[in-house]
């Protein structure tokens, strides 16, 4: 298939492995974090990691944007979704994220009317074919979906449509990164950039990483082939002893950004001044709201809710999985109590989520299984 | 003229225009019953004369066969003496109408599947309906229709049947549950458990291809391909494959959970590892490209007619060539091995050149959102 298997070839990956090995110093144990969870998807759907030489390892970062949604919002959200008349849409993978009295198919077997769409726009469509009801709808993710959320509050505004409105959980991913580069416990050695946040942001943003942390940036694309290279790019800058922001992506990723996308969200939305990352905690200036001029479009102005923090699980241990501090297995409640279908903490909670990915595709002894495979197949 | 000359008048002849209305309505009930109605209503589920019509204009008129006709409470039948297999199954597809089928015969080759997976000979079977009220009559006789013609190429017959009508809204349109019977016509023990190290897995062709059409049939996705369900009957294949190899050890029809959930029920049920390569699974470029978008892996999606079977592996090759050699089985390959570790894990050696593990999903499979 076009454009897919050309980003899939074995034997281009073998070789750009090769290269990789051979950037390697010897003796030194090299760190990297994908920050985007499409990106840890990609890793453990293709088995990437069966490339990399046993001294680099992949952290996985905090780009799941259903993983950090905290059970506070999740709540909320369900509150809203029990008033009188009301349809709640959102994302499908928003569907399993616990809230703290269970998660949005639990709701709905209690009678809410809470259903999955494919993109804000469905929603409105929604929305105009049942005038009598209003419909919610509960937007989620970084600067990849913001614009789409802000793209439909400007057609429901001039539409005129008054039973419609945005129950607004859009974060930013720079201060999540700078949260987890001033983490104390930290050592990277480099960022494998999100690609798609970068199609409407563009690669500017993070040059603070490079020139304030001395920490070397590629933004990559999501095929196996391009998360290699990108790999291969940061073990050069590393070899040569430079520290840049690299576009990999450039397919895609302007480096400027998307100017009518990011003119939309300043149009309708505006930063909050803190918001809670579940795992992370609270982050200032690290998400979006409605602006009071499209205060109609917005479920936080028409709905009372009840706004309450709901704390993580004391044996949570997601925090330090996101900052690389710990490894997914090497939290005490992995595969036990925390389990996809019943996840604790927030890495669990999407099959981006660095814990549910390594659960769902990479639990095994990598070394032993080549051997029987090989073995097999001789 | 007082009352007790008219009941005279009754009790000893009609007058002849009397009679030629008596002599009319007599006709007309033993005409053929004929819905008149355009829309199923309650009455059509009250037991009364509306569902008597119902069942002998709709289903006997479309299911007609020597066991059904008599209309009893239950069919009978001889059997040969020998060991039966027995199986039911319910249907609540939305929508009810698809390319390349419908809820109908998606009814009939979903049940007769179950029996021929089991390695047996699809014999008799049961409809049963759920219909909510208001449900078109038409498109009721179109999804008979439709059964009768899968049952016909299955070569089953149906044989009893029962009719419910619920108030609108307590039902999707309609539902159907189906029975079957077959008859074992080998003495082999077949099952997921006598899995062994060494076996050879085999799918009868491309996945995924049901589960996909459903979705993009629901029209939420905004994406078009020239995709129709698998749906078919697998007797013919099984029965080829199971008198062309000796050495067949299970055989599972892959719908709900795709492929990779039968591959996990082999895993667990007979203690071994499952490895399958990627690039060995077939998969249809459309079901690829929309899997893709959706973010949904093709070896979870739903399949109505497609084999997964385990075999030694000295006849996996004799497997290959017998479902190839069927028209349902043109592009058939063998995907994978058992082996011995992981126990109760299936994994995946990718195209890429990696590996990974391919667990049981929690439910349906969800879209991505990025």
């Amino acid at each position: 298939m076009r454009f897919v298997d050309e980003f899939r070839d074995a034997e281009k990956a073998r070789a750009l492995a090769a290269k990789i090995t051979s950037l390697c110093e010897p003796g030194r144990h090299y760190k990297f974090m994908e920050v985007c969870g499409g990106h840890t998807h990609t890793i453990y759907k293709h088995g990437l990691e069966d490339y990399l030489p046993e001294n680099i390892q992949l952290v996985h970062g905090p780009g799941c944007p259903v993983c950090v949604i905290p059970m506070g919002r999740v709540d909320d959200a369900i509150h809203i979704a029990r008033q009188p008349d009301v349809l709640m849409t959102s994302f499908g993978d928003m569907m399993r994220v616990p809230g703290s009295g269970g998660n949005f198919f639990d709701s709905n077997a209690e009678g809410t009317n809470i259903r999955m769409v494919y993109s804000p726009l469905d929603s409105l469509k929604i929305a105009r074919q049942n005038p009598d009801t209003h419909v919610v709808f509960m937007a989620i993710g970084f600067e990849t979906t913001t614009p789409s959320t802000a793209m439909t509050v400007l057609r429901a505004a001039t539409e005129g449509i008054e039973n419609f409105s945005v129950f607004c959980n859009h974060v930013t991913i720079i201060p999540a990164i700078k949260a987890i580069l001033d983490s104390p416990d930290l050592r990277l050695d480099g960022f494998i950039g999100p690609g798609h946040v970068s199609t409407v942001i563009g690669c500017r943003p993070y040059e603070f990483i490079a020139c304030d942390y001395d920490k070397p940036v590629v933004v990559a694309g999501f095929e196996p082939l391009d998360i290699l290279q990108s790999i291969y790019q940061l073990m050069l800058q590393l070899s040569e002893g430079r520290c840049a922001v690299e576009n990999q992506y450039a397919r895609v990723v302007p480096w400027q950004g998307n100017t009518v996308a990011l003119k939309a969200i300043s149009e309708v939305m505006e930063l909050r001044p803190y918001f809670e990352w579940r795992g992370l905690g609270f982050i200032s200036h690290s998400a979006m709201r409605v602006k009071e001029k499209y205060a109609d479009f917005d479920a936080e102005q028409i709905f009372s809710m009840p706004g309450v923090r709901v704390a993580d699980p004391k044996a949570c241990q997601c925090g330090e999985v996101l900052k690389g501090v710990l490894k997914p297995w090497e939290c005490k409640v992995f595969g036990t109590a925390c389990t996809p279908e019943t996840p604790i903490g927030t890495c669990m909670v999407s099959p981006e989520g660095a814990c549910a990915a390594y659960y769902n595709y990479g639990r095994f002894t990598r070394t032993r299984i080549r051997e029987v495979s090989a073995h097999e197949h001789v | 003229m007082s009352t007790s000359d008219r009941v005279s008048t009754r009790t000893d002849r009609p007058t002849d225009r009397e009679q030629q209305v008596l002599d009319r309505i007599d006709k007309a009930r033993r005409r053929k019953p004929k819905v008149r109605e355009e829309r199923v209503t309650m009455a059509h589920g009250a037991g009364g004369k509306a569902t008597q019509t119902l069942i002998e204009a709709v289903f006997l008129d479309a299911f007609r066969n020597p066991l059904l006709e008599p209309l009893e409470d239950s069919a009978s039948f001889p059997v040969d003496t020998g060991r039966m297999a027995l199986t039911t199954d319910s249907y609540v597809v939305s929508p009810l109408f698809f390319p390349g089928g419908c809820i109908g015969d998606l009814a009939v080759n979903g049940t007769v599947n179950d029996l021929a997976v089991a390695g047996a000979r699809p014999l008799h079977l049961t409809a049963g309906f759920i219909l909510e009220e208001g449900f078109p009559v038409a498109e009721l006789r179109r999804i008979v229709t439709s059964m009768t013609a899968a049952a016909e190429a299955a070569g089953v017959r149906i044989v009893t049947g029962d009719t419910k009508v619920v108030q609108r809204g307590k039902a999707d349109g309609c539902y159907i549950n189906t029975s079957g019977v077959g008859v074992y016509q080998h003495s082999r023990e077949l099952g997921v458990a006598t899995a062994r190290p060494g076996d050879a897995v085999l799918v009868s062709g491309p996945v995924g291809e049901h589960g996909i059409t459903i979705m993009l049939t629901r029209g939420e996705l905004d994406i078009e391909a020239d995709l129709e369900s698998d749906t078919a009957p697998l007797h013919g294949l099984c029965q080829r494959l199971l008198d062309a190899v000796p050495g067949v050890r299970a055989m599972r029809d892959a719908t709900r959970g795709g492929v990779a959930t039968i591959l996990n029920e082999v895993a667990r049920a007979a203690n071994v590892s499952v490895t399958i390569d990627e690039d060995t699974v077939p998969v249809r470029t459309e079901v690829r490209g929309a899997s893709e978008l959706l973010g949904i892996d093709p070896l979870y999606v739903a399949c109505e007619g497609r084999l997964v079977a385990i075999v030694d592996d000295d006849q996996a090759e004799n497997a290959l060539a017998a479902l190839r050699a069927h028209p349902l089985g043109h592009d058939a390959a063998i995907i994978g091995r058992i082996g011995d570790d992981p126990p109760g894990m299936v994994m995946l050696n990718t195209a890429f050149g990696g590996t990974r593990i391919v667990d049981l999903l929690v439910g349906d499979p969800l879209p991505r959102i990025c």
